[in-house]
């Protein structure tokens, strides 16, 4: 840049000194009246700092006169929303989940809401998209270990499953089969290729013809002598293609010896019954209700 | 002011009256002050007032009747009728925000559909640089608001004030109740234009009729005041005190032209070939020794921009052609033939002073490819407004889970599927799944396997959850396309959508 401001030879006006491929900037003057709009915007901020909540301060924050607030206005239109709810809430409050479900106003409130719960809720244990992992039931399939109408689940979700909050809480245990030294080393490899052979899979047909015996005997007590299952007890239907923790050799070796089951807790005692309702409505909803 | 006056200005900055020191030892001293000196220069640029002449002639009469014509355009557009039967605004023009609607006559566009707003935002961009290419700043010039309103309020200027020399002097008066009562009288006219202006916009907002007597008996929402409010300050502000200073400052499209024009455009232009060197007019002019300028500085006085167009082609010029008609009745008097300033092209400068004939060039690689673009954008936008279907079909395949795998071991996809009937009356659908031949399709909320009657409000929408299971022998691969497919219950209407069915990774 030159020392002293450089003039364009044809307007004979200053250039600032930039340059970009051969192209001078001039250094014009700006009319006047944008000066006064930049005052008049001066003016403005100093009106605004007094007006709305501007400066902070060390523990607080110039309010402003006029006692504007975003907390404040978020906090009421959250009583708003609340408000209009209420009346859903109560319906739905005194409605059994049946009757949710065949009221289509009170049953599009119940899914939206039981959506919002089931995402705070469940779905770190259950999945987002309510699809559970290894260990943690899919809840868009039709196989429940517990039933799967909307007042099982209502009666599942509210109480839980195995938790010692709750007495009425669904309970069952599978024993350990080969880490108690229930059934011999033979016996369970026996008995699971009964179970293969009963969920349509690849199998030692002799063997599991040696294991049907121990079914009998020692599994259909809960898993019925035709291996469907019984939601009384929680017993999984052996025979689809659902598996909670794996349907496989390796799998079902495991759950024999050393046998393996869930928590969930009794959400009854954590949320009101309107929620738990919605969430009954929501999960029944999901594709595999009954 | 352009750029060279300014340089003028500022080199012939009055000296002042020099004092002559006393010699002290015979050293001259001088009070002179360098007034060009970078301290002595303004930082910031004082507004030169304008005061634009009337004028009459032909390009005048052409702005008088364009003027007429867009102002007729923006103050009754609105108040259009249009029968849409029994569901639908009866109003030709509306942008119904509440309702998510965009009418345009025969034209129903739902929020989703705002690409033919692109489209129209095109072909807008494509004729602007196709009229530019052609014949320069004609937007500026005759149609662009800022153009319009300025000349209205000019208008009211010339009535309320006078013609140029008395509005000078009418300026440069003392203040006096004569003045006091002349400028209240414009101000108040130019606020009343200026409310009518923000007035007649909301009604493209609302039915015209009932936001008029709304307006009128005080009921009308806050936010239809707020905009009358902030569009008669604009108008008034920008239309009536800051005119010129808007397109030399504010707006970008004086910078753009460079790269929209080139020399076979049509421009208006001083032709200095026929008028330089300018000399004043004297009686019994023998023209064949002089050229025809007589510096009569009638195009300067016209100018609403304020400048001189012998200066050449300039940033601030609108091409308002108004000193082409200024020109041309000075012509006219002196009996010289019209046209000494005139729409001309570079080439055509360039090749009178080479004696060649005069031509122009509408054709030019440049103009053709706006032409053809803007057929294409018009003819696509066009087609597809005539093949439009009244009927449309959104799906959205579950992404969690991606697919599900039921009891019996058969695979399970999940869709939400919105149907839009934008017919104004209710109409019942029923659902199918192409590309799928042992699909069971289910709906929430009715029985499995019932895939028809689904009710869909007039000019809305409905969303249905809809199930889709195959047995796993059926799957073929991971990903399978399938197409779903809506038909109207009296099969007047279909709509499809693709979407994919997925099962396991194999």
């Amino acid at each position: 840049m030159a020392t002293s401001p450089e003039k364009d030879p044809f307007s004979g006006i200053e250039t600032t000194g930039h340059e970009w491929d051969g192209i001078k900037e001039l250094n014009n003057p700006l009319p006047r009246w944008w000066l006064w709009i930049l005052y008049a915007c001066v003016v403005w901020a100093v009106g605004y700092w007094i007006a709305m909540p501007a400066w902070p301060l060390i523990s607080s924050y110039t309010k402003g006169v006029l006692g504007h607030s975003q907390r404040v206005i978020i906090a009421e239109s959250i009583e708003q929303a609340k408000q209009a709810q209420a009346q859903w809430l109560t319906r739905i409050e005194a409605a059994s989940v049946a009757d949710i479900r065949a009221d289509p106003e009170l049953l599009d409130f119940a899914l939206a809401g039981g959506r919002s719960a089931f995402a705070v809720n469940c779905s770190q244990c259950h999945g987002r998209g309510a699809a559970g992992f290894k260990g943690y039931p899919n809840l868009n399939d039709d196989a429940w270990l517990w039933g799967g109408t909307v007042e099982q689940i209502y009666f599942t979700i509210k109480h839980g499953i195995r938790t010692q909050d709750d007495p009425d809480a669904r309970w069952s245990q599978m024993p350990a089969f080969g880490k108690d030294g229930l059934l011999e080393r033979e016996q369970i490899g026996a008995v699971v290729e009964y179970t293969l052979a009963i969920s349509g899979q690849e199998h030692d047909a002799d063997r599991a013809a040696q294991g049907q015996a121990v079914f009998v005997e020692q599994c259909a007590a809960c898993h019925l002598e035709s291996g469907t299952g019984n939601i009384e007890l929680g017993a999984p239907n052996l025979t689809d293609a659902i598996w909670l923790y794996g349907g496989d050799r390796q799998a079902l070796t495991d759950a024999v010896v050393n046998a393996r089951f869930g928590v969930m807790p009794a959400w009854g005692l954590k949320l009101d019954d309107a929620t738990v309702k919605q969430l009954a409505v929501y999960v029944h909803a999901l594709g595999g209700g009954q | 002011m352009n750029l060279i006056d300014l340089a003028k200005t500022a080199e012939m900055a009055p000296i002042g009256d020099e004092a002559s020191g006393t010699a002290v030892g015979g050293v001259e001293t001088s009070d002179a002050e360098a007034v060009n000196r970078k301290e002595n220069r303004p930082l910031y640029q004082a507004r030169v007032k304008i005061f634009p002449k009337a004028v009459r002639g032909r390009y005048r009469t052409v702005k008088w009747a364009v003027m007429a014509v867009t102002l007729a355009i923006y103050y009754l557009t609105p108040w259009i009728r249009w029968d849409r039967g029994l569901n639908a605004p009866d109003q030709a023009v509306l942008i119904d925000f509440s309702g998510q609607r965009f009418y345009f006559f025969f034209i129903e566009i739902w929020p989703q559909e705002v690409y033919y707003i692109t489209g129209l935002l095109i072909l807008a961009a494509f004729s602007l640089f196709l009229i530019t290419a052609l014949a320069g700043r004609v937007w500026c010039g005759y149609t662009c608001p800022q153009t319009v309103w300025t000349d209205l309020f000019l208008l009211v200027e010339g009535w309320v004030e006078g013609d140029r020399a008395q509005r000078i002097r009418l300026d440069k008066a003392p203040l006096s109740a004569a003045k006091i009562a002349r400028r209240t009288i414009k101000h108040l006219i130019w606020i009343l234009i200026a409310m009518a202006t923000g007035g007649a916009w909301v009604f493209y907002f609302g039915d015209a009729p009932t936001l008029l007597r709304d307006l009128v008996t005080l009921r009308a929402e806050p936010v239809a005041y707020a905009a009358i409010g902030v569009l008669t300050f604009t108008t008034y502000s920008l239309g009536g005190l800051m005119r010129e200073q808007v397109c030399t400052y504010m707006c970008p499209w004086p910078r753009i032209q460079g790269a929209m024009t080139d020399e076979d455009s049509l421009i208006v232009s001083y032709k200095d070939d026929r008028g330089e060197p300018r000399q004043p007019f004297r009686k019994r002019q023998d023209w064949s020794i002089r050229k025809d300028c007589i510096d009569c500085n009638q195009c300067v006085a016209v100018c609403p921009m304020g400048i001189d167009i012998r200066d050449g082609q300039q940033l601030e010029c609108i091409t308002c052609a108004l000193c082409i008609d200024a020109c041309d009745n000075v012509m006219a008097k002196i009996g010289r033939p019209r046209g000494l300033i005139d729409y001309d092209t570079l080439v055509n400068h360039d090749r009178r002073k080479r004696g060649e004939p005069a031509r122009l060039r509408l054709l030019r690689p440049r103009t053709v490819l706006y032409a053809g673009l803007i057929l294409v954008v018009g003819v696509v936008m066009l087609v597809s407004l005539i093949t439009r279907s009244t009927l449309d079909v959104n799906v959205q395949h579950d992404r969690n889970p991606l697919y599900v795998r039921l009891a019996d071991g058969s695979i399970r996809n999940g869709y939400t599927v919105k149907i839009l009937n934008k017919d104004h009356a209710p109409a019942r659908f029923r659902l199918a799944v192409d590309g799928l031949p042992e699909a069971a399709i289910s709906i929430v909320g009715r029985e499995p396997g019932v895939v028809g009657d689904l009710p869909v409000p007039a000019d809305g929408l409905a969303g249905f959850r809809v199930y889709v299971a195959v047995p796993s022998s059926a799957l073929t691969g991971a990903t399978l396309p399938i197409d779903i497919r809506v038909v109207e219950q009296d099969g007047r209407r279909v709509a499809n959508s693709p979407s994919i069915f997925r099962g396991p990774e194999r």
